[in-house]
């Protein structure tokens, strides 16, 4: 078992293609980190360059203190979970799973214990002599997990490794995952694209976008206090709803109407020296019918037409459509595009709630709803940044 | 469409159709080994299934020093171009799937432009030019030119083979602890082995099937393949009906070809399929 | 951290501060790493064996030969050599011979590659769908595809030969082998026995291709079977067709054993190749020789441009996703 620093790591590859730019990172002994972002941001990348599968251009990459830059994958002791399994499809399960053993020339009592366990914690045990081709896809998905903890390597690598698996099972080994890494304390990082996984797995959550680290933290951190908009929008679903906002003398105008500027905001802003044109982001959950509010002192009400409830039985997405226009950010577009690059109408702005679930919000009629403007936070549109997090220190590292 | 319609009647309707495929299929090769087995006396009574049988025809052949001779030429031959071509097109195959390099378009351009060469055009030149470098009537003067129309059959079939392989299996055995070398040998080469032993056949079908290199680039029995000898045979004396002597070295050099056929059907149809549509 | 302003592509979006987001940045071919110029030089050297053998047995040799067209050269008589510009392409583009053999070659051509479409797509539909004995129909199929030529040839010829053959008692007219119109479609009998199988192979992965959900949608909208197979089999078949069409011609165009076993050229059915190789192989006319081979590779070519330009083939392996 190792802790596993990257120093300042760059890949380009030889198209000229610059994938990871100069990343920090540092992921403590028996640590389980998640690296998230959209596909296409390095994060296979960065994990093939920790595995040794991809030269590094430049930086430090060093495994239990040492430098292992110019290792072999096989002289660096890290196991690794391809999203295809990669299983060897001509070896049995036992094969597959004995392989690495019978590469470093361990004993055979000694292999046929090791693999014999390893089934054993994954429920192989009674497939070990089949073909991966006549495995369920999630039976395949174990034995890639198996080869790689026979071995009991100092670091766990795994690549997307519940992607190809049906949404129900996803969650099941999810847990199953989480639970095998807790049990062995081994050094792991997981790569996915996923932000549900992301969140529900690891200890620290790395947001990747570009090439660039975008933050890291725990994922209650990423989540309450994104440092920018891309990670603000990224982590969280249904997403943070954003909308386009002007600062005037002594409110905010937004679609919804205007927020007074208390002191907290109005130092935030000039402290940032921050434009007049911002983007005001606030979760679905910071809503609430204004009709179920006790003293709606702190907040602010505004009025405006349902388009559409749906009810989760514990509470109910409403969704609403608000004059003004969406916000516009780069990183937004960038958010849309990886979300699928809905067309938005250019004119109104979507908003999504979340309602108690003894609202009676009907689709069609008005709607009173009240807001915690404790929670909004306000972006930059031009830079992306937070600037609402700017007083305190931020959780987390910012992007350059 | 099949599962609309699986009844019977249907598969009546496929029987039929079936059995025209085989038949069609069929008849020439019956007919060759009908007349293989006839009686001189029989020989010329224009039956389909022969009255009097005889193997006298194949002990005649394996007499006769000119038809053992063109067959171990065409063994020889045959199987020294299959390996050397398989060989050559493995190594390319594997650079033009896996590696990214310039001109891997020019050769996969050349490779089928040779694969539509017309190869009469090639005789005149080859025919003057192993005159004047004594490749003329020799193995390898036969050799050079069906590695050459071999190699695009062989670098197709096997680069759409390559292709299929799940190439993260070497990644994957890298993390496993295998050296290049092991990563190969115990993980791709394994999973490569099909296609070039599909490829290896098609190509030998091809070179053990050439009749205008053959007749155009030999002249004595040194060198002449059995398709060639077949075309001199007089019989046992000059004057005798070379008809039932032909025919049995027919189905001689048919056997092999029967063999592979049977036993590898499946890898023959996706080896020439996969070679010339997914390409 | 830098962003690439040179760029003439970027666009406002990617400078916006910290230029978080950065467009693949195409540099110089200058900066190959090491890694990249030893794959380049890997590449080079598992392909240079088999490009080398390919170059130097057909390439050399057609310049050759183009060399040679232009000579009187005749190894009867030597000391005649001479060099006489496009003299002999004047000699054989004016001799009825040449172009008796040309008609005979398109003649097999045109009819056994039509005829093979037909009974190709027949046979891939049976070995595609039969619900009874696959493996059987594909194994017989096969069989005219893998035997000698030469051998098949023989088999008609006995066939055809009257009094020995089966098939020459059922025509009460003589010696078909010895008529040109009976001979030529022997000829082009045997042909077409010969490479339906490979035509069919080459379909039935075209048919493979043809998503079964599809049918089963077209079927419910009502197509006929015949409306089917006409209206969303063959587009989807398009390019395998095409390239099936592509290779056939080409190779039917270079008959060559099957005429030789079963007329040797008599009754004016020899084909371009056949009057090509006796002229050098009888005639020892190398330079005659060498100009039919020089036009029969330029007739090649011809038809492969009009496949390619005017049907737009896609020459396969020309889509290069050689990328792991
Ligand atoms: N071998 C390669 N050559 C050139 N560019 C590559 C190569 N592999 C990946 N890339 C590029 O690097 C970027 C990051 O890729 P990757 O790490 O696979 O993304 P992710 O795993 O986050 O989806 C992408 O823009 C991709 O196109
Ligand atoms: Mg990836």
């Amino acid at each position: 078992m190792a802790d596993i620093v990257l120093d300042k790591v760059t890949k380009s590859f030889p198209d000229g293609t610059t994938a990871v730019h100069g990343i920090d990172l540092e992921i403590a002994d028996g640590e389980f980190v998640i690296l998230v972002g959209p596909s296409g941001c390095g994060k296979s990348t960065t994990l093939n360059m920790i595995a040794g599968l991809e030269d590094i251009t430049s930086g430090e990459l060093r495994i239990g203190g040492q430098r292992v830059n110019d290792r072999a994958p096989k002289d660096r002791d890290i196991a690794m979970v391809f999203q295809s399994y990669a299983l060897y499809p001509n070896m049995t399960v036992r094969e597959n799973m004995a392989f690495p053993l019978k590469l470093a020339k361990m004993a055979k009592e000694e292999i046929d214990r090791k693999v014999g366990e390893a089934a054993k914690v994954l429920e192989l045990t009674e497939h070990l002599d089949r073909k991966p081709a006549n495995l369920s896809g999630g039976q395949r998905q174990r034995v890639a997990m198996g080869r790689a903890i026979v071995r009991s390597p100092k670091a766990f690598l795994m690549d997307e490794p519940l992607s190809n698996l049906d949404a129900k099972l996803r969650v099941q080994m999810r847990t199953q995952v989480s639970r095998l890494q807790k049990q062995l304390g081994t050094t792991t990082v997981y790569v996915t694209h996923d932000q549900t996984e992301a969140m529900t797995l690891g200890d620290r959550v790395v947001v990747m976008r570009g090439g660039h680290l975008q933050q890291v933290g725990d994922p209650q951190t990423l989540y309450d206090r994104p440092v920018n908009l891309f990670v603000a929008g990224f982590i969280g679903s249904p997403s943070m709803n954003f909308l386009p906002a002007t600062v005037e003398e002594n409110a905010l105008r937004c679609p919804m109407g205007e927020l007074a500027l208390d002191d907290r905001l109005r130092r935030l802003l000039t402290a940032a020296d921050a434009p007049r044109q911002l983007v005001l982001g606030i979760r679905p959950e910071h809503f609430e019918d204004a009709a179920l509010v006790d003293q709606a002192g702190k907040g602010f009400t505004f009025t405006a037409p349902v388009d559409l409830v749906e009810s989760m039985g514990s509470d109910k997405y409403v969704y609403f459509s608000v004059e003004g226009g969406p916000a516009v950010a780069a990183d937004l577009e960038d958010l849309a595009a990886d979300a699928g690059g809905a067309d938005v109408p250019h004119d109104r702005a979507n908003l999504v709630t979340r309602l108690s679930a003894e609202s009676r919000v009907r689709g069609g009629q008005e709607a009173r709803i009240w807001m915690n403007v404790d929670k909004i936070h306000l972006f930059d549109p031009s830079s992306g940044r937070n600037i609402t997090l700017q007083e305190e220190e931020p959780a987390g590292v910012a992007a350059s | 469409m099949a599962t609309l319609d699986t009844g019977p009647r249907a598969k009546l309707k496929w029987g039929l159709l079936d059995a025209v495929v085989v038949v069609f299929a069929l008849i020439p090769v019956l007919w060759v080994v009908s007349l293989s087995l006839k009686t001189t006396a029989t020989l010329t009574d224009g039956n389909f299934i022969p009255r009097e049988w005889t193997l006298d025809n194949y002990r005649l052949i394996f007499q006769t020093d000119q038809f053992v001779r063109a067959l171990i030429n065409s063994i020889g031959i045959a199987l020294i171009s299959t390996l050397i071509a398989v060989v050559l097109g493995t190594m390319a195959a594997y650079a033009i799937s896996r590696l990214d390099f310039p001109g891997k378009a020019l050769l996969v351009g050349v490779s089928l432009l040779i694969a539509m060469f017309p190869q009469v055009s090639l005789v005149s030149p080859l025919f003057n030019i192993e005159r004047q470098t004594g490749l003329f009537d020799t193995w390898p003067g036969l050799i050079l030119p069906y590695i050459t129309f071999a190699l695009p059959l062989a670098i197709y079939t096997l680069s759409a083979f390559f292709k299929q392989i799940p190439w993260d299996l070497e990644k994957a055995a890298k993390m496993d602890g295998a050296t290049q070398a092991e990563a190969f040998r115990k993980v791709i080469a394994p999973l490569a082995a099909p296609g070039v032993f599909t490829t290896a056949i098609l190509v030998f079908i091809f070179c053990w099937n050439d009749f205008l290199f053959a007749i155009s680039l030999t002249s004595t029995e040194q060198s002449r393949t059995v398709p060639v000898a077949l075309s001199f045979f007089t019989g046992a004396s000059q004057f005798e009906d070379p008809t039932g002597a032909i025919s049995a070295a027919a189905v001689v050099i048919t056997i092999p070809i029967i063999l592979f056929v049977l036993f590898f059907q499946k890898r023959i149809v996706a080896g020439l399929t996969s070679g010339a549509v997914k390409g | 951290m830098s962003v690439s302003s040179t760029t003439p592509a970027t666009t406002a979006e990617e400078l916006s501060e910290g230029g978080r987001r950065e467009l693949p940045q195409k540099r110089a071919k200058a900066a190959l790493s090491e890694g990249k110029r030893q794959e380049r030089r890997l590449g080079w050297l598992l392909c240079a064996p088999a490009a080398l053998v390919m170059v130097a047995v057909t390439a050399y040799p057609i310049l050759y030969s183009f060399w040679l067209s232009l000579q009187r050269y005749d190894l009867k008589f030597p000391s005649e050599r001479e060099f006489v510009w496009f003299a002999n392409y004047a000699t054989v583009l004016s001799n009825g011979y040449w172009w008796t053999a040309f008609g005979v070659t398109l003649l097999i051509t045109v009819v056994s590659v039509a005829v093979e479409l037909v009974l190709g797509m027949a046979l891939a539909l049976v070995m595609h769908r039969t619900l009874i004995g696959r493996g059987l129909v594909r194994t017989s199929a096969l069989i005219p595809y893998g035997i000698v030529t030469v051998v098949a040839a023989f088999s008609w010829r006995y066939a055809w030969t009257p009094s020995t053959g089966y098939l020459a008692n059922l025509l009460s007219d003589g010696a078909p082998l010895t008529e040109r119109a009976s001979a030529l479609s022997i000829i082009i009998l045997a042909e077409i026995w010969k490479t339906t199988p490979f035509m069919a192979l080459l379909l039935m992965a075209g048919l493979a291709l043809v998503p079964e959900d599809l049918l089963k949608a077209a079927s419910m909208d009502g197509a006929s079977a015949w409306q089917r197979f006409t209206r969303v089999m063959l587009p989807v078949m398009k390019p395998a067709i095409l390239v099936a069409l592509l290779f056939r011609t080409l190779d039917a165009f270079r008959v060559f054993d099957n005429i030789y076993v079963l007329t040797n050229g008599a009754n004016e059915t020899s084909s371009v190749s056949m009057i090509a190789y006796n002229n050098l192989m009888k005639g020892l006319n190398l330079g005659i020789g060498s100009t039919m081979s020089v036009l029969i590779f330029l007739a090649v070519a011809i038809i492969a441009f009009v496949f390619v330009k005017l049907f737009g083939t896609a020459a396969p392996g020309s889509s290069d996703e050689g990328r792991r």
